[in-house]
């Protein structure tokens, strides 16, 4: 098949940067889009180009690394799919295809389509754990969890951290990603005590970092790759006001 | 290529005595460093998976100073991540038989006798801790309605010993890791360095004192000093291109160490995992591995016919061999990976292969699914089983899933002492970046709960031993210009070839010569094939790489031809480790050296030894010998059957 | 990129036993819960509950106008003589409508300031973007706010003040109401659907919303909150709309 790719192309954090059309040929059904990234890239670099920079590193869905917006969607149209995980058969033959990083104040651009999501890892350091240190915890049966509490708790941990729900977010709101670690641990009992004082320092390191508010729109789960559902937030709330009556 | 060889080496760390109070003993002996002096001393951890994870957090924890550093955008996304099945402890919850003892005796057994029992005696005592920690950071392993942990069996072991929490253990435990470490990123103990990549190890006084990294973003060449350095950089399965390992995984790190004088144990020790994704194209990138617990309830067969074309449902229960069953009637399915890998290899070389090149069995769960149903078959494996739908476009539920080995773990890297200490004063190696535990061939579920009992229990009691003689003072300039040098010099090179092939391409021709020559199979035709290919490619490489842009920016081109490069060097010194070793043992298979059954056939007589390579300037790389012996597991040839 | 780059010298860093570890990257001071963009959200439930709380019992105060035009307008007095002689005159009305301009204000402010935010932190816009949530409610929110904040005004206007009603200030209620909205003023009436159902719809995404922002939608209540939330939004509709157009087709009183 062959496609015309619409990138956003940026040299570095301060170039205004803008939309670049290339053509790919002979695009197989079976690459994932990335593949075919490569495939452009390797093109380019023989030609003296500067290849796309975009990241990526397990291509097998799970580390997060990889993101950008395809046709408007984080990570492509195709439900609970990372972008290395899409793969070329989802699009038609002649379709183009515009690509673009995600866009949000507090992930600003590094080049083309690399962000800065370190904003993340400052949200998971105001209190996205539980306090343990290495050495002789309890046995661990000494604490019997619900399974269903459990499997909800799993639910919420799968986040990746991907940054899709900031990047489809209206208000450029990372409620999804601050609720997905505030609902993991609070549905654990190992959780509870610092429950309410992680959920505010979360809240509000979100806050700080220039995040927008949540409007509730819905946005974030329809393209979260692991699914992450929008009850979380409803959770993230009801700590956050609870820490907050205290 | 050729070698010599050195003097033996001994672990002179390892305490004598009952096996059982080895760790104990160790732990007493080992100096401790008082809390007030710890906080004058520096400790730089590299890769933040879950072994560097836990280390730096744990150290930080303790209260030394620490750096970490990894070459993602955030220490989260080490390619621990990715692992999938489950972490084994003995904690016997099931009352199954499992001790201790047999989780040694199984991983000292399923390293086909090639890993030292005292080093894997520590690990499968340290096992219990580990869940006991992960639960205590709220990682969610699956659970039963009583509330009490799951547990699963795996690949070589006949009790139910693997903790997991659904396809994603690795990912959970990372996480846990990741979250004690921003933790004490907050609170100041530890500065994390994230998108910078290590290209030299700073030796000075004889004691490994600091690193040369490149700012991946601004491209800044920076030096940073301590009094130890933690190399937690995981393996180097990507010198084979397509592997299971994340498309940054690489050997630099480890590598430049090694040049430093760290030696390098069994190179040649690769795991092929029997259950990956077949490969679809020549642009493929990467290689899918479909976690090793779907053989807990899928059977492995292909057409008893050669090329049988039929469709998997067309072909008769008689027509089939579920051949890993027939020839391993004790453990089935469950055989180790580097067993059923071969198993795999074989039948395809007789052309009863399945799907496009005939490179692939099948793993059906129809029996699965009629036995317990859809639906739990759905809960246990749902996620693999859309994974494999997204990445196939097949349906597993409906038509059997195709599978193939591929290169996904290296029992080798660096060698260290039982305190995990390279031959570098200073200089500690852990997780899969060592070469400790797995001997020949790692079990299943076993890399997280090595990567964690470094990480979280051994390293920051055992390098206590080697601080307390610190802080070690000032760093001599001259050793650090000189390492600066270096890494500029490279990289300058690099840039200034200006050729005509990519970088990629590069890799992807090593990738193959590796994967035909030093695969699953190894000749010493094949070897000396490939020792004469990669220096004539290595050549061509810094002749005719080209590398686009500037060195002062983000350069993911720059980036990668370093890195391939350092492949070049490594995949040599593979090939000539496989070639000195002509025994079989373990992931490492030498044509020359089976049974009449087609086993691999050990010759303990000759090889029961770690082959720890010492770096030579000059070409010709210098062997020692460390002898393994066995007190508490006979040696025996292994048998599944 | 986490944490600032130092540098190291070119001699080992050998702090002294009194030096600190480095200082965590300090953090901007949160300005307090109702400076938090969730505390923002709670604000805007909480005026958002009063609001909806005034606009049942609008509706049904409404509704008596089909009971007969005294009906309406004893209802209209028994409003402004609430509690008397208790207490004076109007009192219980005025401290309702303190209560409810109140809600406006802050519902208002806090939208603006929520608005504000989410510019600020999406300064760059997408070429293409794609709504995926398939909910097109959520996204008129603020449109529908201006368009029903304009409504409120000429609906005050009308009814309240008699300025633009054909009855004037001085008039029974229920013959302003039935007045201003006789055929030949469709277009009023037309104005009056319109924001009614813009209401209808700020009110479908809103009570559930608000019931989001206040915690209570948690596990499997979502569903069954949702479909309350449009239930309530189709009742309001249903009945601000039926007297007006009652009159316009005909209805006397």
């Amino acid at each position: 098949m062959n496609l015309t790719l619409k990138v956003w192309r940026q040299k570095g954090p301060e170039d205004p940067g803008r939309m670049v059309t290339y053509q790919v040929k002979d695009v197989s059904p079976d690459m994932s889009f990335l593949e075919m990234l490569d495939v452009l890239n390797e093109r380019l670099i023989l030609e003296g180009e500067d290849p796309i920079a975009f990241d990526h590193d397990c291509r097998e869905g799970i580390c997060g690394m990889c993101g950008m917006v395809i046709n408007g969607v984080p990570h492509g149209e195709q439900k609970a799919t990372t972008t290395c995980q899409l793969h070329m058969r989802h699009f038609e033959d002649g379709a183009t295809i515009t690509i673009e990083p995600w866009r949000a104040a507090p992930f600003p651009v590094i080049k083309d389509l690399v962000v800065d999501r370190s904003a993340f890892d400052r949200i998971i350091q105001a209190g996205g754990f539980i306090s343990v240190p290495a050495g002789s915890a309890p046995d661990a049966h000494s604490i019997p969890v619900r399974k269903e509490d459990a499997d909800a708790a799993f639910d919420a941990a799968t986040c990746i951290g991907c940054g899709a729900c900031v990047a489809a977010c209206p208000n450029g709101s990372a409620s999804l990603f601050v609720a997905a670690k505030i609902t993991h641990l609070s549905l654990l009992p190992q959780g509870q005590p610092e429950r309410l004082s992680r959920a505010k320092a979360m809240v509000e390191q979100m806050d700080a970092e220039g995040f927008g508010g949540c409007t509730n729109t819905g946005e974030c789960t329809a393209v979260c790759p692991k699914g992450i559902p929008l009850d979380t937030i409803a959770r993230m709330n009801a700590d956050y006001l609870k820490a907050n009556a205290k | 290529m050729n070698y010599v060889e050195g003097p033996e080496i001994r672990d002179t760390k390892a305490p004598s005595g009952p096996i059982e109070e080895r760790w104990d003993k160790r732990k007493f002996q080992a100096r401790l460093v008082n809390p007030a002096n710890r906080r004058k001393l520096h400790i730089i951890v590299v890769g933040t998976g879950l072994a560097g994870g836990s280390a730096a957090a744990t150290l930080g924890e303790l209260g030394y100073n620490v750096k970490s550093f990894c070459y993602q955008d955030s220490p989260r996304r080490a390619h621990s991540i990715a692992a999938q099945g489950g972490i084994n402890a003995a904690k016997n919850y099931r009352g199954d038989g499992d001790s201790i003892y047999r989780l040694f005796y199984d991983t000292v057994k399923g390293g086909d006798f090639r890993a030292r029992e005292s080093n894997v005696y520590r690990l499968a005592q340290v096992s219990v801790n580990i869940i006991d920690q992960a639960v205590a950071q709220g990682v969610p392993f699956a659970r039963e309605y009583g509330g009490l942990l799951d547990t699963r069996s795996f690949g070589g072991a006949q009790v139910s010993r693997t903790f997991y929490a659904r396809g994603q253990t690795g990912q959970q435990l990372l996480l846990g890791a990741y979250q004690a470490l921003e933790r004490q990123i907050a609170a100041g103990t530890v500065q994390m360095f994230a998108r910078h990549e290590m290209l030299d190890l700073i030796v000075s006084g004889g004691r490994a004192r600091g690193i040369i990294v490149r700012d991946m973003v601004t491209g800044e060449i920076e030096r940073h000093f301590a009094d130890a350095v933690v190399l937690a950089t995981g393996g180097y399965g990507n010198v084979f291109y397509l592997s299971t390992n994340a498309k940054g995984c690489n050997t630099t790190a480890i590598w430049r160490a090694h040049e430093r004088g760290a030696y390098f144990a069994n190179p040649c020790y690769t795991q092929i995992h029997p259950t990956c994704i077949p490969v679809s194209g020549e642009y493929q990138s990467k290689l899918t591995l479909m976690s090793e617990s779907l053989r807990n309830d899928g059977r492995v067969w292909v057409p008893l016919r050669k090329g049988d074309n039929r469709a998997p449902g067309d072909i008769p229960e008689e027509e089939r061999d579920y051949y890993l069953e027939r020839i391993y009637p004790s453990f089935g399915n469950l055989v180790p990976r580097d067993i059923a890998s071969r198993a795999a290899k074989n039948v395809c070389d007789e052309g009863r292969g399945v799907g496009p090149g005939g490179l692939g069995v099948y793993l059906d769960f129809s029996d699965a699914i009629r036995r317990l149903g859809r639906e739990a078959v759905e809960k246990k494996y749902g996620n693999l089983f859309e994974m494999y739908e997204r990445i196939t476009g097949e349906n597993p539920y409906e038509v059997p899933m195709r599978i193939y080995p591929a290169v996904h773990y290296t029992m080798g890297g660096l060698w260290v002492d039982y305190d995990l200490q390279s031959t570098i004063p200073g200089l500690f190696v852990i997780g899969e970046a060592n070469f400790s535990d797995h001997g020949a061939n790692r079990l299943g579920a076993s890399a997280l709960m090595q990567g964690l009992a470094d990480g979280y229990f051994i390293l920051p009691t055992t390098i206590g031993d080697y601080l307390a003689d610190g802080p070690f003072g000032e760093v001599d300039e001259a050793a650090v210009e000189e390492a600066e040098t270096k890494v500029r010099t490279r990289i300058d090179r690099l840039m200034s070839v200006n050729g005509s092939r990519t970088p990629d391409s590069f890799h992807r021709e090593l990738g193959r010569i590796m994967w035909d020559y030093c695969g699953m199979e190894r000749t010493e035709e094949s070897l000396r094939k490939a020792l004469d290919l990669i220096p004539s490619l290595r050549e061509e490489f810094w002749r005719d790489v080209k590398v686009t842009g500037t060195a002062e920016e983000l350069n993911q081109v720059l980036e990668k031809a370093g890195r391939v490069a350092d492949f070049f060097d490594l995949a040599e010194l593979m090939c000539l480790d496989a070639l000195h070793r002509t025994e079989s043992c373990g992931g490492h298979f030498r044509a020359e050296s089976q049974d009449a059954d087609g086993e691999a056939l050990r010759d303990d007589e000759n090889f029961a030894y770690v082959a720890a390579w010492e770096y030579s300037p000059d070409g010709t790389p210098i062997l020692h010998k460390e002898p393994l012996e066995y007190e508490y597991v006979k040696m025996t040839q292994r048998s599944y059957k | 990129m986490t944490a600032t780059i130092e540098r190291g010298t070119a001699t080992a860093p050998v702090p002294s036993t009194t030096a600190a570890p480095p200082a965590p990257k300090p953090r901007k001071r949160p300005s307090g819960f109702l400076g938090s963009s969730t505390g923002k959200k709670v604000v805007m439930a909480v005026t958002g509950a009063i609001m909806v709380g005034f606009l049942v019992l609008h509706m049904l105060g409404n509704l008596k106008i089909f009971f007969g035009k005294d009906s309406f307008n004893e209802y209209a007095h028994a409003l402004r003589t609430l509690a008397e002689p208790l207490l004076p005159y109007r009192t219980v009305l005025t401290v309702l409508e303190v209560i409810l301009v109140a809600s406006v204000v802050l519902h208002m402010w806090a939208a603006v300031s929520l608005a504000r935010r989410a510019r600020r932190a999406r300064p760059v816009k997408y070429v293409a973007k794609k709504s995926q949530a398939g909910g097109y409610v959520a996204h008129i929110m603020r449109w529908g706010g201006v368009t029903i904040a304009l409504f409120v005004v000429w609906h005050l206007l009308d009814l309240t003040f008699g300025v633009v009603n054909p009855k004037g200030y001085d008039s029974a209620p229920a013959d302003r109401m039935i007045a201003g909205f006789q055929p030949g003023r469709w277009w009023v009436t037309l104005f009056y659907l319109v924001a009614v159902v813009m209401v209808g719809l700020h009110l479908r995404h809103g009570v559930w919303s608000a019931l989001q922002t206040l915690g209570w939608a948690r596990g499997g209540r979502r569903r069954m909150l949702q479909v309350l939330a449009g239930a309530l939004a189709a009742v309001l509709v249903l009945g601000f709309l039926a007297p007006p157009l009652a009159i316009t087709m005909g209805f006397k009183g």
